[in-house]
């Protein structure tokens, strides 16, 4: 083999290996992107009449879901009681709400009202 | 906590600053005799065996709360058992009750079902009729609709009403609607405008008895035992020389003596829950079974007319 011929061909293996990670990171960006735009879903368990965690930060978009794990029925009410509001949630129910709109959102549950906390969404 | 009741055996009345505050389990038996304004306790054991001479009155009646059929869990996995027992504990009275009360949570979940349990459970009391106020575990997911349909028929706004019995007044308040954020139980301006006019037209000799969910008084606001405006609603009871209040929810027994003005909750027929503070949540209290039936009951009371005298006994099941 010349040293003429073997350049050339060192040549093809780095477009091609520049190509394959030039592709790999391409598709590494897409998925990170990908990911972002991903509806997140984040958990807040009711135990012992209180929601933990009970300040929460979310991103917009976020869907944020409620899990009583408590023997008695609570609520997930917003304080104006209209943005959201679940129906009573016996042990094991969940409630899910998304998040679209930046701001803090203060709730409560209905049944036993000094149960309060807050979902702040940037 | 016990000794102030037993402080009270000496039938002195209560202490000058005129307030008793008292709790017993429903187990231990608290009789209650209100006379003048002024609440002498006796323990139960005593009373039947008579040793506080027979207690007579023009009227009778029993309380009973907070059967939350639907229930299942630890805490008591068959409710409507102790239901039927509590019901047969009320039939075995020597008089028979001339009404009951159910001071609300009839059901856990507010589901018809539950309701048509309860119904048909108590159809086999012994009395000529049931007076209801709900629970907030009556009203979850309707505003109360559904209880209002079944139990609230011919009462006033959102369920309150009165009624007359042997010279006495009875008043059943709702104030587990419209609960806000932070707060504790509500009566709302409408209940509260109509009390006014409910009570103007009565000599202030009436007998008064009230009867609520949540207790009337701030017995542990930080669990939410309490109602926000309660005390405007008292306000308009103080010029009667005799009112009792009944409440249910914290499924225990407790007492107070303010003024005029004998407070009293009752058992739950279906789960204790722990004494103020004394767990991290009021959720049900986990007892062991064969202690259960000693922490659920019944309350019987009976009304003197002329005297002024009110006697309120708890009783368990056990």
């Amino acid at each position: 083999m010349n040293s003429k011929k073997a350049t050339w061909i060192l040549g093809i293996a780095a477009i091609v290996v520049a190509g394959f990670i030039l592709m790999a990171g391409t598709k590494g960006s897409q998925a990170a992107s990908a990911q972002d735009n991903a509806p997140k879903t984040v958990e807040i368990k009711i135990d012992n009449f209180s929601f933990g965690p009970m300040t929460l930060k979310v991103a917009a978009g976020t869907t944020v879901t409620w899990i009583n794990n408590d023997d008695v029925p609570h609520t997930v009410v917003s304080d104006n009681t209209k943005t959201f509001k679940s129906k009573a949630l016996d042990t094991g129910d969940k409630f899910s709400y998304t998040f679209t709109k930046p701001g803090k959102y203060p709730y409560f549950c209905s049944v036993h009202p000094k149960m309060m906390a807050e979902i702040l969404v940037q | 906590m016990g000794k102030y009741i037993e402080k009270n055996l000496d039938h002195d009345g209560i202490d000058r600053r005129g307030f008793l505050k008292c709790m017993a389990w429903a187990g231990t038996g608290t009789l209650c005799l209100l006379q003048g304004g002024v609440l002498n306790s006796y323990a139960l054991g005593d009373v039947l065996q008579q040793k506080v001479g027979k207690l007579k009155g023009d009227l009778s009646f029993v309380q009973i709360s907070d059967s939350h059929i639907g229930f299942n869990k630890a805490a008591n996995p068959d409710v409507t058992a102790t239901l039927r027992e509590a019901i047969a504990k009320v039939n075995a009275l020597a008089t028979p009750p001339s009404f009951v009360l159910h001071t609300g949570d009839l059901t856990q979940l507010s589901k018809p079902e539950e309701f048509d349990t309860l119904a048909e459970s108590l159809k086999s009391l012994k009395t000529d009729r049931i007076f209801y106020v709900p629970g907030e575990h009556d009203v979850l997911n309707d505003n109360g609709a559904t209880f209002h349909e079944r139990f609230g028929q011919g009462t006033q706004g959102d369920g309150w009403y009165s009624f007359d019995q042997k010279g006495a007044h009875f008043i059943g308040l709702v104030n587990v609607l419209n609960l806000k954020a932070g707060g504790l139980g509500s009566l709302g301006n409408d209940q509260l405008e109509w009390l006014e006019k409910d009570v103007a037209k009565l000599k202030s000799s009436t007998p008064i008895v009230v009867f609520a969910h949540i207790p009337l008084w701030a017995v542990y606001p930080q669990w939410g035992w309490g109602t926000d405006d309660s005390e405007q609603a008292l306000s308009y009871l103080k010029r009667f020389g005799s009112v009792t209040v009944l409440n249910g929810h914290i499924h225990q027994t407790m007492q107070k003596v303010e003024g005029n003005i004998t407070f009293h909750t009752a058992c739950s027929t279906a789960f204790p829950q722990p004494a103020p503070g004394q767990a991290d949540s009021p959720g049900p209290m986990k007892v062991p079974a064969e202690k259960l039936r000693s922490l659920l009951g019944i309350t019987d009371v009976n009304f003197v007319r002329h005297k002024h005298t009110l006697a309120v006994v708890d009783s368990s099941l056990a």
